[in-house]
């Protein structure tokens, strides 16, 4: 095995450069636990690791003009512990809640759940519904993105060398607004999205959709934003109706593999289930949201 | 490349080591320190077995760097018992014979008094939705669930 070199910068210039710099395989080091198991397994060979967890708007959750900035390597644990984030995303949370044991939400970073790349990654269909922005540094400065562009296949992203995403940001939420995430697993705990369906709406003050968005993952080689599937709830009071409509629109969107946890039909079946009850489950939170 | 010298405070005491940066703090704690209470089992992050806690953190040592350790508070299974006198959880998993061959069970200690610090009264479910990520082959769930239920009654009256 080649040396192996560890690096913890402090700032994210300092970050920026080594990334930029580096010769040889160079990852990212947040919570560790898709890298030192990919590391162990012998399916990637480093030849630096750079921890970002010395860098402080990395690992933190701060209020920023009425929303929330929580940076990518924060661990799955802080965000589900932070009261006033999971009253305002019960989504975003729940799907945050869902990744690996009490263990393993104590390092892994939503950051992390990004950038891995796997279609079934719990978090990026809620993050994607939410709307959040990434926000990206890199050798050429900083720029924002929308989440739904950044993994673009298995294990793949659009981020350019040397660049790394910095936190997310969730913007103000409107009165009556909500989310939810459901996601299929054979098992309760400690499995794999077989699919998964985000749901993010608001509705005005009679009940009636006036903005939703819709994302499934685990259907496709990227989570999906769907738009057919919000159109069909954008308008109406999300009734039995528009629900049908939205899961027709799931389940015409989903385009699965077929493996040992669910075959393609299945999949595409479940997928538009869950998102109906999702759906129902937003919605009925968002009326108990003044 | 030389070897990362790391200062921590393990079991409340401080402690220095070197390590490589493979090593893992599993690795470090017992191929380095000798503390072999904590046990590998599956090493990567399914089983629990090597359960510690940083900096009051519960995690998975097999999945964290020994070189990442630099500066924070490390708990381990040996810091558990207070000298002869063993603490509540341990007594009780005697008691409910809460363990048969023993490897899960110093990962299921530690992770058992993370959740009892956090939510000092756990309903059944919720202390079997906590310990998901502890896995046990051989006595079975419940024995562990109610040598943890147990426990919880005790500490709340002391």
């Amino acid at each position: 095995m080649s040396e192996l070199r560890y690096e913890a910068p402090k700032t994210l210039e300092a970050a920026v450069a080594l990334l930029a710099g580096a010769q040889g395989l160079t990852k990212v080091l947040a919570g560790g636990s898709d890298l030192l198991v990919q590391m162990r397994a012998g399916r990637i060979e480093p030849a630096l690791v750079i921890d970002i967890k010395g860098i402080p708007e990395m690992t933190t959750i701060t209020a920023e003009n009425g929303g929330f900035r929580v940076g990518a390597a924060v661990p799955c644990m802080e965000i589900v512990e932070h009261k006033a984030f999971a009253k305002t995303w019960p989504g975003l949370t729940e799907a945050i809640a869902l990744i690996g044991s009490i263990q393993v939400k104590g390092r892994a970073s939503v950051g992390g759940n990004l950038c891995n790349a796997s279609p079934a990654a719990d978090s990026v269909p809620a993050l994607i519904a939410a709307g959040a922005m990434a926000s990206i540094a890199g050798p050429k400065g900083k720029r924002e993105a929308h989440v739904e562009d950044i993994v673009t296949g298995p294990g793949k992203t659009s981020l350019a060398k040397g660049e790394i995403v910095t936190s997310f940001f969730l913007a103000k939420r409107p009165p009556h607004a909500a989310d939810a995430y459901l996601r299929f697993t054979p098992r309760t705990e400690m499995d794999i999205a077989v699919v998964g369906a985000a749901v993010n709406l608001t509705l005005d003050a009679k009940g009636v959709c006036t903005d939703a968005r819709v994302s499934l993952g685990a259907v496709a080689a990227t989570a999906l934003l769907v738009a057919e599937a919000a159109a069909a709830l954008i308008g109406s009071s999300v009734d039995d109706a528009a629900l049908a409509r939205l899961e027709a629109a799931a389940s015409a969107a989903a385009k699965p593999i077929d493996d040992k946890r669910g075959t393609k039909e299945y999949r595409i079946k479940v997928v538009g289930v869950m998102a109906r009850r999702a759906a129902t489950i937003a919605r009925d939170r968002a009326k108990g949201n003044p | 490349m030389a070897k990362h010298h790391v200062t921590t405070t393990l079991n409340g005491n401080p402690v220095e080591f070197l390590c490589e940066t493979q090593q893992t703090l599993l690795d470090v704690l017992r191929d380095e320190l000798h503390l072999t209470g904590t046990k590998e089992g599956c090493a990567s992050g399914d089983c629990g077995a090597c359960s510690v806690t940083v900096n009051g953190r519960l995690v998975c040592s097999c999945l964290m760097l020994g070189v990442e350790a630099e500066g924070k508070k490390i708990e381990t299974i040996e810091g558990m018992a207070n000298g002869a006198q063993l603490h509540v959880l341990q007594q009780k998993f005697l008691e409910h014979a809460a363990l048969q061959c023993g490897i899960c069970t110093p990962g299921m200690l530690i992770a058992a008094k993370a959740l009892l610090e956090c939510n000092p009264d756990p309903s059944e479910t919720e202390v079997r939705y906590w310990l998901a990520g502890n896995l046990c082959r051989c006595t079975g769930y419940n024995k562990i669930v109610e040598a943890v239920l147990a426990a919880a009654v005790e500490m709340r009256r002391t």
